[in-house]
This record gives C-alpha cells, sequence and structure tokens, in this order.
C-alpha cells in the first residue's frame, strides 16, 4: 500500500514538471537572485562583481528622498482609490442590477475603459487636464465656468497632480470591479429578496444585511487585488506624467526601481532589488492583513 | 382571519411571442376560506396553484379579482402589510445568519408604534422557536442543519411577526419519505396550536389529505373541486379529481350504459336505474372490489402484491383504460393463484360513472 502511494507520488511529480521547471526558472529562481542582489553592495551586471555583502542597499534606499516620495505616493494612491473604486463600483453595480430598460447598453459603456489601451486613456486625459499654450484643458474650461481659477493638473501642484492619476487609477479599475460585482449580484438567489420583502424589511436593510453578505466574497477579493494591482501602479503613472517621474514628484515604487534599472540616473540593480524586496514586504503585510480581517467578515 | 379570494384570475404574457394571447395561469378563483382552518392546494405542477398562494402572499399582483382578509381589500396591498408569513419551497433562509437572526429579521424590521425593544424581540424569537422545537439550536447557522430543521427554522420565522395568515409552498418536497411524514404532523400540531389560518401547496395527494381541512384541486389554473378531503375522495367531481386522489390511483374503464344496467366489456356489473342508454367512463377506487367466485366482473388475472395489511390482486381487463387494475382486498383473503381469471363483485359507493366527453360525474 504505502510503495503503491510513493509510486503514484512519482508520476505527480512527473505531471507537474513542466510547470515546476518553469515557475522555477522564471519565478523562484529570479526571486531569489533580487534577494540576493538586494544584499551585494554595488553589484555590477556586466562584470558580475560586486564589493561587499550587507544592509547597505536597504539603508541607501531607505534614506533616498526619491524612494520615500515614491512610497508616500504608492501608499497614497492605494489609500484614496482601492475603497473609492470599490465603493462607486458597488453602487453602480447595484444601480446596475436594479435597473431592467438598457441595461446591457450601461454595461458595454462601463466596461468600455477595460478594452482601452492604457496609454490611449492616458491621452484622453491629457486633453481633459493638460495645459497647453492654446488651450487649459477642458476640465479647467469647465471650472472657469463656475469662476474658479484653472489648475495646471498635470505640471502644477502636487494635490492636482495626485487628483488626476487618482481619478485616472479610479476610472482605469473600475469596469472589471462592476463587471465582477454585478455577475455576484445577479448570482444572489431571488428567493431571499423576496422573502426579505414578504417581512417588510427597507431596501437599505435588504441591501446592508442581505445583498452585501452575501457578495462579501467577492468584495473582499476585490479589495485585495485592488491593493495589490494599486502598489504595482507604474504604467498609468507615465502615461500621465512622461517618464521623468522623480522630477514631477509623482514618481511610485515600481517606477524607483524603473529608474534604479534602466533610467537616466540608472544603473544600480542593487538598489532597486533593495527597493522591490522592500515593495514585495510591504504587499505581502498589507495582504496578510487583508486576509486575517476577510476571514472575520467573510461568511463563506 | 377568513381569506376571500373573488374571481381571482392571474394571466402572464406569453413566452412565445408569435402567440398573442397570454397563458391564464389562475383562471376565475372564488372561495372563502373559513378562519383557523388548515387548507391545501393541490395539483399537478403547473396547476397554478404557487401562483395562487403568490397572488395571497402578495409577490404578485392579480389581472383582475380581489383578495379580501377579513373585511379589509388586501388586493393592492404590497406584501409586507398584508400580515402574512410566507415558508418558501427551498426555506430563503439567510445563510451568513444564525438561527436566531434568521428569526429576529421581521421583527427587526418593525417601526414606529410596533417597535420592540431588545428583550421583548428575543423572548418572540424564543417562543417561537419553542413551538418548532429548535430552540436548543438558536447559535448554528443555516447550513449546520438538517434539511427538517431547516424546515423548522422558516416555519418560526414565518410565525415569529404572528401573521394573521400563514403560507407555505411546497413545504415538504424538499425532505425525505420518513421526516416528510413526521413534519407533516408538525405543520398539523402547530397549525392547531397557534390557530392561525394556513394555506399550503403540495402536489402530493397524500400530504393533503392527511392534515387539510380543506383541500382545493386544481387543473390548469381552473378549480375543480373544493370540500374536505374525504368528501372529495369518496364524491369526486369530475374524473381528473378522482384520478388524482387516491393510491394505488382509481381504475377507469370504458363502460356502457343499456337498459338501466352498467356493462364493462360483456360483463352486466351494477344496476342504473334511472339512467338513459349512453356511453360512460366508469371509475372503481381499488377498494370496491370484492373478490367472490361468482362476481359479476371478469378479468384476465395477472398477479398479486402483498403490502402486508392489504394485498393488491393485479388484473387485467380489455375494457380498463390502466394498463393493469389494482384491486385491494384484505390480506387473509384466499386466492387461488393457479386461476388463470379472477371475478369481482363492486361496491356501489366505491364506483363513479363519468360523461365519456366531457368527464363529468354521472350520479346514480
Amino acid at each position: 500500500m504505502k510503495k503503491k502511494f510513493s509510486g503514484s507520488g512519482l508520476k505527480a511529480w512527473l505531471y507537474l514538471l513542466p510547470a515546476v521547471l518553469f515557475l522555477g526558472v522564471f519565478m523562484v529562481y529570479p526571486l531569489i537572485d533580487v534577494f540576493v542582489y538586494s544584499f551585494e553592495e554595488g553589484y555590477n551586471s556586466a562584470s558580475q562583481t560586486y564589493f561587499g555583502t550587507g544592509v547597505y542597499n536597504y539603508s541607501y534606499v531607505l534614506h533616498d528622498p526619491y524612494f520615500l516620495q515614491a512610497v508616500k505616493n504608492t501608499f497614497l494612491l492605494v489609500i484614496i482609490t482601492v475603497p473609492l473604486s470599490t465603493g462607486i463600483a458597488l453602487l453602480i453595480s447595484a444601480g446596475l442590477s436594479s435597473v431592467k430598460p438598457l441595461r446591457n447598453l450601461f454595461q458595454t459603456v462601463y466596461f468600455l475603459p477595460y478594452v482601452t489601451n492604457t496609454l490611449a486613456v492616458g491621452l484622453v486625459f491629457m486633453i481633459l487636464f493638460k495645459k497647453t499654450a492654446y488651450s487649459d484643458g477642458f476640465i479647467n474650461l469647465i471650472l472657469s465656468w463656475f469662476g474658479a481659477s484653472p489648475v495646471d493638473f498635470i505640471d502644477g501642484p502636487y494635490w492636482a497632480k495626485m487628483f488626476v492619476l487618482c481619478f485616472y487609477t479610479i476610472w482605469v479599475v473600475m469596469p472589471f470591479k462592476i463587471l465582477i460585482l454585478t455577475s455576484a449580484l445577479s448570482s444572489v438567489n431571488r428567493q431571499y429578496y423576496n422573502a426579505a420583502r414578504v417581512d417588510g424589511t427597507s431596501r437599505f436593510r435588504i441591501f446592508m444585511r442581505i445583498t452585501l453578505p452575501m457578495i462579501s466574497p467577492m468584495i473582499f477579493y476585490l479589495i485585495i487585488t485592488g491593493f495589490i494591482g494599486a502598489f504595482k501602479a507604474y504604467s498609468d503613472v507615465v502615461a500621465l506624467f512622461g517618464t521623468n517621474l522623480n522630477a514631477a514628484e509623482m514618481n511610485t515604487i515600481v517606477g524607483y526601481v524603473y529608474d534604479m534599472l534602466y533610467g537616466d540616473s540608472g544603473g544600480y540593480p542593487s538598489y532597486a532589488s533593495a527597493a522591490a524586496i522592500l515593495l514585495f514586504a510591504i504587499v505581502l503585510t498589507i495582504t496578510c492583513i487583508n486576509l486575517l480581517i476577510s476571514r472575520k467578515k467573510v461568511h463563506y | 382571519m377568513e381569506v376571500t379570494l373573488q374571481h381571482l384570475t392571474k394571466k402572464f404574457p406569453n413566452r412565445d411571442r408569435k402567440k398573442r394571447e397570454d397563458v391564464t395561469a389562475v383562471n376565475d378563483f372564488s372561495f372563502e376560506i373559513p378562519d383557523g382552518k388548515l387548507i391545501g392546494l393541490l395539483g399537478p405542477s403547473g396547476c397554478g396553484k404557487s401562483t395562487t398562494l403568490n397572488l395571497i402572499s402578495g409577490l404578485m399582483k392579480p389581472t383582475s379579482g380581489k383578495i379580501f382578509f377579513g373585511k379589509d381589500d388586501v388586493t393592492d396591498l404590497p406584501p409586507e402589510n398584508r400580515g402574512i408569513g410566507l415558508v418558501f419551497q427551498n426555506y430563503a433562509l439567510y445563510p451568513h445568519l444564525t438561527v436566531k437572526q434568521n428569526i429576529l429579521f421581521p421583527l427587526q424590521n418593525l417601526k414606529g408604534k410596533d417597535k420592540l425593544s431588545k428583550s421583548e424581540m428575543l423572548e418572540r424569537a424564543v417562543q417561537s422557536a419553542k413551538l418548532v422545537q429548535i430552540d436548543e439550536l438558536m447559535e448554528r447557522r443555516p447550513g449546520e442543519l438538517s434539511g427538517g430543521q431547516q424546515q423548522r427554522v422558516a416555519i418560526a420565522r414565518a410565525l415569529v411577526k404572528m401573521p394573521k395568515v400563514l403560507l407555505l409552498d411546497e413545504p415538504l418536497s424538499n425532505l425525505d419519505a420518513r421526516l416528510r411524514l413526521q413534519t407533516r404532523e408538525e405543520i398539523r400540531r402547530i397549525q392547531k396550536e397557534t390557530k392561525i389560518t394556513t394555506i399550503f401547496v403540495t402536489h402530493d395527494q397524500e400530504e393533503a389529505m392527511s392534515i387539510s381541512d380543506m383541500i382545493v384541486v386544481m387543473k390548469e389554473g381552473v378549480v375543480q373541486q373544493i370540500g374536505k378531503p374525504q368528501e372529495v375522495y369518496d364524491n369526486p367531481a369530475n374524473l381528473f379529481v378522482a384520478r388524482f386522489l387516491g393510491t394505488p390511483p382509481i381504475n377507469v374503464f370504458e363502460g356502457q350504459i343499456r337498459d338501466g344496467r352498467l356493462l364493462i366489456g360483456k360483463d352486466v356489473v351494477l344496476n342504473t336505474k334511472n339512467l338513459s342508454d349512453r356511453k360512460v367512463l366508469t371509475g372503481i377506487r381499488p377498494e370496491g372490489f370484492l373478490l367472490e367466485d361468482n362476481g359479476p366482473l371478469c378479468c384476465e388475472a395477472g398477479g398479486v402484491e402483498v403490502m402486508g395489511r392489504d394485498i393488491s390482486i393485479v388484473s387485467r381487463n380489455e375494457a380498463s383504460l390502466n394498463p393493469a387494475i389494482r384491486s385491494i382486498i384484505g390480506a387473509d383473503s384466499k386466492i387461488d393463484p393457479s386461476k388463470t381469471e379472477v371475478r369481482f363483485s363492486l361496491v356501489p359507493r366505491k364506483v363513479f360513472l363519468f360523461d365519456h366527453e366531457t368527464e363529468e360525474r354521472i350520479l346514480f
């Protein structure tokens, strides 16, 4: 019996071999490599040499004002966009599932941003927000109707740039969340609503006490993936503010890693590795906290 | 609380858009349900019994007709203002709430002068749970309960706001056979204790007959017969009702009335003095056969099914519309297995005649 078991174990590993091989070569090995680099001072990928080992890379990165700026930007982005986008998506999908006429049209409209290229969307946002020699941008035009003075959203004050970035991020991640939530909402058995109706439950209470708990697994899934996605933000920032992010004060952690590797001031794989490991640690911590909370709040 | 239905009709738009006419689920249903009775709505699936229940609950609006609870016209009232308790076919217990929270849920909705304090709510919930004997399970979730226990929780939740009318949609269909027997007694007991007018829907005639004060037999949206279970069984209004009630089902034969006598095949089986000559359908209940050596009805012997208390003789006759005739006789009757034919005499009050075309009952 025991022999048979170990034999089938061997077979199982044989079947798993392709996946294990690819994951090992392209994921586990680089991960370990990055971890090793992050402790090697002044590693040079061309000559494969380094001066010594230690935590100097981490200390450098943590004292680098650009990195601290990137951490601040990333955290602001995460804290603002994840709850807002999830909340708004929830409202929109609740609305969508309660309207009958034109529902398919609305669903398509809300899903459009998902299939649109990031850079194309960035261009549209430029037109909306960017101040040029010829115009102040569409948003400023609207602002001026209300008597407000124009703001330079792309090259102006920090809060304005942050606003555009958050607005953009929320707008981009919304379609996927709406898609998930509308399908979650429609999968709730109608009989629960009928039972609640017979008992005279108000619409608000039905939503809070029945709908929300029923779709809570999906909401937490969206929050966790939302956190991870927002921590990894980079291409959106580039689409809005160009590649010189440090100068624009709009860098993100991933942007910092990229700059350290390939940017104008780049060529420091050790610093990049240390920053990447720090990001990994942050995401891991936040995800663990999320899972701990969800275990208490999610019912299935 | 009496419930009065007046010419209740519900039509649904036809799914098939080419056919313009609507589908009539309930057609001109009038009935006065007396206070404190247990009523069974009975019929095959698609006969409109669930729709009728939904109309009474207010989850659906009737196309025409009126519904009264006592003297009040509730036709246009939404379900929450009707004072009903509804138990759904698959219970619709909120899976994320405990049994206690489920039972408390309707009470927490009360507003204004009906609002209860926390301790009053809890008291009512416990009282209701005790009535259905689930007060030990208050902290469990529905997923941790058996089907029968879930059913009880659903009833407790429906009863906790002290409804004037209790509606049960196929309450036993999700239970296994033994639990079904037990739960239907339970429903009867709860109904008797609370004296709430209760209407339940079922397609199982045995279930309806065993616990109802009155049954309503429906077919294709039209009420066929209303009455006490035994009366309906003994006096079916038409062939459909006669066939729908009773296990084993009634045996139906092609028959003829000639010179004031009923013929099945060539056998003269009964005297029907005041009927004119015509073709009829003859229904004979399984217990309407008496085994007799010189009995008038002659059938080809097919076998014997022993059921403990009774035995059922399976036989065949050319005039029979059922492939096999089943007749129930006492277990101590002697049957000679070598015989190729069995002869019966008939119990007149177990024999029903129906018009050959309309299938309506002909009294004799």
